[in-house]
């Protein structure tokens, strides 16, 4: 496969940044989207230009730290990682538009790398439950329904790229949020600390920068792990009960 | 910052008053429509100016409508609040979007829709609700009793194919902002169940689509009985 | 040179108890006067940095991550052992720590062992407060599996996830020590080097990944959570970034290296395609359960099915060699990782793989499916499933599955005595950086367990012991010794970037990693392992005249960082040969092919081998100083592993 590869440079924060247009050859169908930019980079490297700089580690889908904006959508034609999408979903001779994910909370740090640190400080608001190590009960002390169980497991889910806040056009972190939230909000464990956690989450979330819902659906449809919306609802009604009923004035 | 206040800055209380305002506003459309549709009997115009009268003099009417008011004013406002710190939120756009692939036009296009819709909202009122209610009109008597003849004003505007024609393109693009916005309206709300959300789906679609298509055969059916 | 492992007097079921009782402990209200840096932010080092911040500790938390969530423990699937006897199939802490012992071939300490399975049941509990959504039972209860070999199913699991949902569950309570202050996080930083001050360790030399920026870390402990080394073959299946670069330094400070050769090759993972091919996938050793592994029966067979003459499924029965329940009647397809790894090497050795390159086994759920219906196996292994036939594009639910094993874990690692402290006074390694509990290999679904098992339940009752050795107190980082280590890691830094040669980095560590693959990997000879060192050094001295680092230090550069972790797997590399080349015995994943028994099974050598190789650095350019330990075994007998 042959292609053309326009993609977004910038030498650090402060930086501008623009595209940079690559001709890139020899590249097979079975090679991942991430082996296609190794082979960019080794050629540039060769040449003694700076390679291109992007987020990525485990490469099975599952850590959450690549994120390519890939042709108008986040993680590119497919619903995965971009480490899971191979070069079979893109034609021989298509000109392909890498460009980070785009958010104020999001700062680009180097061409495709950005800052996510802002949904780290989201669960230090509140995406955990206060106990610590040792002087929990058994855990089968605890019954939890199946379904109540695959429930909080379908939240719990998300790896944290972020591709929620790239796809969504108000760059906004509901779904990322919610997902922690309900499945919190879901367990027994959790009940504890339900109304601080969603009003302490939300506000943290505010508070990044990010922007409000609108409902478009486009995070559920580009989540790599299918984090449905229905957990946005769920923040909604766990915040919404929470400010009027939880004794923090 | 009271805990109020605080509540109804945040992201999610803004779209709570987005909420509530819209499914109230929702609301003011079937009753309006309700009120409305009499405008097509064939008694010429005394049903609606019968109507129109004791709407005017109704007391908690005129306490619904100055509410009415304050909810399209607190949609509009918090409709441009959010749509700025939308706006805020990504400050460098992407080249390439593909987003149609991932929703609809008009869940992404709200604040174009209501813009057009607020528009057509401060013409429709300078059009019938100022002259009703400061205008010179035109009256009529019934059984001995005088009444403004507002079915006359209203026959008078849509006989203007322009006015008609601007009505109906007005009554397509709130289609559309309903479309997105009444299911919308309940996820905000936090209502999304399994069992009731393709109910509400279903409904929400039905309803953008039968609610301004009467709004719009109205001028269309009068326009026709005028020529 | 002696090492003192510090095992407890007494009986093995109550040396811990005995030992937690035994311990000095910090006061209460000086704990928040003692500072510890936890480097990896792993199950090992999340759940030990939020335990320690949890006790009063003030705690700083390393990672070249830019998130503590990201931590390759993220990508563990298939679950965590404990000896819960959930199920009532004959569970308990003995046969867990027994099945262990075994498993790692008899050369882990069984001391270590019997602990790590006497706390496993306290982690699931710790795990389900925390909000771990394990799998259920309709009753509500914890559902459990069997798992890699085992004969009782003590597997907790998080659908194919349970790596992620721990780590997130670690992160969570880490994440509440941020946000109380008792945790200073730095991602995107990544350790340079170990301080050390009068022997003691002291501190840790950093590097801003954004900045570049050098910074010095001064504290009472140093913890190294950092994981394992198998990015040493360049293709495994760790993430990455995945690096030794942390434990090398230390090693190199004086802290010992043990049973580096001991790898773990993991038979389950999708074969190599081509040479882009920059990491390898896992897949659940769980698909073992209900998968079958077979070839063609016959080399011609193979070999019409390696041109695309013919498909899998056009193989009739008889023509299919289902060659590990052949040869191990009672265990199958479950035979441990090292057993069901190597036959898959000998049956594509015979000309038998499947696969264009003739390096892959079939894993067929065909019977499975005319068995339990698309829909079960579905439930079971959907996501497996789907991430198979989004990498190679073929689907399992008509194709039979292609493996081929792939370098996975690292028994090997950094030698720490009972309270997990390697020689180095002050300096800790927990997790898949130590030796301590896999001997030469590990069960699957173990490694879960050993981090978490390190981080929540061991580390914070040994650290106190030292610490109250120790006076508390602020520790500056203006000791000349930073002073020193900083300069040390800025000139290193400067000669990488002024080599200015030919070579891309990558080329060194994929010719590395052939090397290794090639000498150190399934299977060893004496005159491979001789060879690999030959070129390895050859290598050495190569890369520091010939390799390119692009850009400059003060920026984000992948290229430096890189660089590091290159260099340090390099000199890795050649004492994992040195191991292999001293250890004249077969035994879990080292199999040396002089010694087998007549069957090919790995032959042990009990009498002149039954000891921990730690190895210590003395210099530049000069041979390692193999200190041993012997290691005693008082509660299990030492048997040929049989999984007939």
């Amino acid at each position: 496969m042959n292609l053309t590869l326009k993609i977004w440079r910038q030498k650090n924060n402060s930086d501008k940044g623009g595209f940079k247009d690559y001709k890139l050859g020899g590249i097979s169908k079975d090679m991942s989207f991430l082996e296609m930019l190794d082979v960019l980079n080794e050629e540039l490297s060769a040449k003694g230009e700076d390679p291109v700089h992007f987020d990525h580690d485990c490469r099975e889908g599952i850590c959450g730290m690549c994120s390519l904006y890939i042709n108008g959508k986040p993680h590119g034609p497919q619903q995965t990682t971009t480490c899971q999408l191979h070069m079979r979903s893109f034609s021989d001779g298509e000109t392909i538009t890498i460009e980070p994910w785009r958010a104020k909370a999001f700062p680009v740090l180097k061409d495709l790398v950005t800052d996510r640190s802002a949904f780290d400080r989201i669960i230090q608001a509140g995406g955990y439950v206060s106990v610590n190590t040792g002087g929990v009960p058994d855990a089968n002390e605890i019954p939890i329904p199946k379904t109540i169980a695959d429930m909080a497991m379908d939240a719990a889910q998300c790896i944290g790229c972020g591709a929620c806040v790239a796809a969504c056009k108000n760059a906004s972190a509901m779904l990322f949020t919610s997902a922690k939230v309900s499945q919190l909000a879901l367990l027994p464990q959790g009940q504890v600390e339900r109304k601080t956690r969603a009003e302490k989450m939300v506000a943290q979330m505010d508070a990044e920068g990010f922007g409000a819902c609108t409902n478009t659906g486009a995070c559920e449809a580009e989540c790599p792990k299918g984090i449905s919306i229905t957990n946005i609802a769920r923040m909604n009604r766990e915040y919404f009960s929470a400010v009027v009923s939880s004794q923090n004035v | 910052m009271s805990w109020v206040s605080k509540t109804l800055s945040s992201t999610l209380g803004r779209k709570l008053l987005m909420a509530l305002t819209g499914l109230f506003l929702i609301l003011f459309l079937v009753v309006h429509l309700i009120g409305n549709l009499q405008l097509l009997l064939p008694d010429n115009g005394e049903s609606f100016n019968l109507y129109a009268d004791s709407m005017a003099h109704n007391p908690l009417i005129r306490v619904v409508s100055i509410g009415n008011f304050a909810f399209i004013l607190l949609h509009v406002i918090y409709s441009i609040i959010l749509s700025k710190h939308n706006k805020n939120s990504r400050p460098v756009d992407y080249a390439v979007s593909k987003a149609s692939t991932s929703s609809t036009w008009s869940s992404r296009n709200m604040g174009i829709l209501g813009t057009v819709i607020l528009i057509f909202l401060l013409v429709h009122l300078k059009g019938f609700y100022y002259e009703i209610k400061f205008g010179e009109m035109p009256m009529v008597d019934y059984e001995g009793v005088t009444y403004k003849n507002v079915f006359a004003i209203v026959a008078a505007a849509y006989s203007n194919v322009l006015y008609v024609v601007f009505y109906v393109i007005a009554m397509g693009f709130l289609g559309f902002h309903l479309s997105h916005g009444f299911s919308s309206a309940f996820q905000t709300l936090g209502l999304n169940h399994v069992k009731y959300s393709p109910l509400i789906q279903k409904v929400g679609f039905g309803f953008a689509i039968v609610v301004p298509a009467l709004f719009a055969l109205i001028p269309i059916m009068m326009y026709i009985q005028s020529l | 040179m002696i090492l003192d492992s510090k095992i407890p007097e007494g009986p093995l079921a109550e040396k811990w108890t005995k030992h937690k009782f035994n311990v000095k402990l910090v006061n209460p209200a000086n704990k928040r006067k003692y500072d510890v840096i936890v480097v990896g932010t792993g199950l090992a080092g999340a759940s030990a940095a939020a335990s320690l911040a949890e006790l009063g500790y003030n705690v700083k938390a390393f990672c070249f991550q830019d998130s503590p969530r990201r931590a390759h423990s993220i990508a563990a699937q298939g679950g965590i052992n404990a000896a819960k006897n959930y199920q009532n199939d004959g569970d308990s802490v003995y046969r867990l720590f027994y099945d262990t012992v075994k498993g790692g071939d008899y050369r882990a300490r069984e001391a270590n062992v019997y602990r790590l399975a006497e706390v496993s049941v306290k982690i699931i509990d710790q795990c389900v407060a925390q909000g771990v959504p394990f799998a259920r039972e309709y009753g509500g209860l914890l559902a459990n599996r069997s798992f890699g070999g085992a004969q009782v199913s003590r597997t907790f699991y998080a659908r194919g996830q349970t790596g992620q949902q721990l780590l997130l569950g670690a992160y969570s309570a880490l994440s509440r020590q941020v946000a109380n202050g008792k945790v200073k996080l730095y991602p995107r930083t990544e350790m340079m080097d170990v301080v050390t001050i009068d022997g003691k360790a002291r501190g840790i030399i950093t590097r801003n990944l954004i900045t570049g920026a050098i910074e010095s870390h001064s504290a009472h402990a140093v913890l190294l959570c950092t994981g394992g080394y198998g990015n040493v073959f360049f293709l495994s299946t760790n993430a990455m970034g995945s690096n030794v670069t942390a434990a090398w330094r230390a090693h190199k400070k004086g802290a010992l290296m043990a049973n580096p050769c001991f790898t773990q090759i993991h038979p389950t993972c999708i074969p190599v395609s081509g040479d882009h091919q920059s990491k390898l996938t896992l897949m659940s050793e769980s698909l073992r359960n209900d998968g079958r592994v077979w070839v063609p029966a016959t080399q011609e067979t193979a070999e019409k099915l390696r041109k695309g003459q013919i498909k899998a499924n056009d193989i009739k029965e008889e023509d299919r060699d289902y060659f590990l329940e052949r040869k191990y009647p009672s265990f199958g397809n479950l035979v441990p990782r090292d057993v069901a790894s190597r036959n898959a090497k000998y049956v594509c050795d015979e000309g038998r793989g499947v696969n264009e390159t003739g390096e892959a086994v079939f894993l067929d759920f065909r019977d499975a499916i005319k068995r339990d219906g698309k829909d079960i196996i579905s439930a079971k292994y959907g996501n497996l499933f789907d991430m198979y036939q989004q990498i190679t594009g073929e689907n399992p639910y008509e194709m039979p599955m292609m493996i081929y094993p792939a370098v996975h874990y690292t028994m090997g690692g950094l030698w720490v005595d009972y309270n997990l402290m390697t020689n180095v006074p002050g300096l800790y390694a927990l997790g898949e950086a130590n030796f301590s509990d896999h001997g030469a290999n590990r069960l699957g679904a173990s490694a879960l367990m050993q981090g978490l098992a390190d981080g929540y339940f061991v580390i914070p009752y040994t650290i106190g012991d030292y610490l109250a050795q120790n006076p508390a107190g602020k520790i500056g980082t203006d000791h000349p010794e930073f002073q020193k280590a900083e300069k040390e890691i800025k000139d290193r830094i400067q000669k990488l970037l002024s080599i200015k040669g030919q070579k891309t980095i990558d080329h060194f560590h994929k010719r590395l990693g052939k090397i290794m693959w090639d000498y150190c990997g399934m299977a060893r000879t004496e005159e491979g392992l001789k060879k690999a060192k030959a070129m390895i050094k050859e290598l050495k001295a190569e890369f520091w005249s010939n390799v390119n680092v692009l850009g400059d230090n003060e920026e984000l550069n992948q290229s430096l960082e890189k660089a590091h972790r290159v260099a340090d797997f390099i000199e890795l590399g050649e004492l994992m040969v040195d191991d292999a080349l001293n250890r004249n015995e077969s035994c879990g994943g080292h199999f040396r092919e002089e010694y087998q028994t007549p069957e090919g099974e790995a032959l042990r050598d009990d009498e002149n081998f039954a000891y921990v190789a730690a190895w210590k650095y003395l210099g530049e350019g000069q041979e390692e100083e193999l200190v041993k330990e012997p290691l005693i075994f008082e509660n299990v007998k030492l048997t040929q592993r049989s999984y007939k």
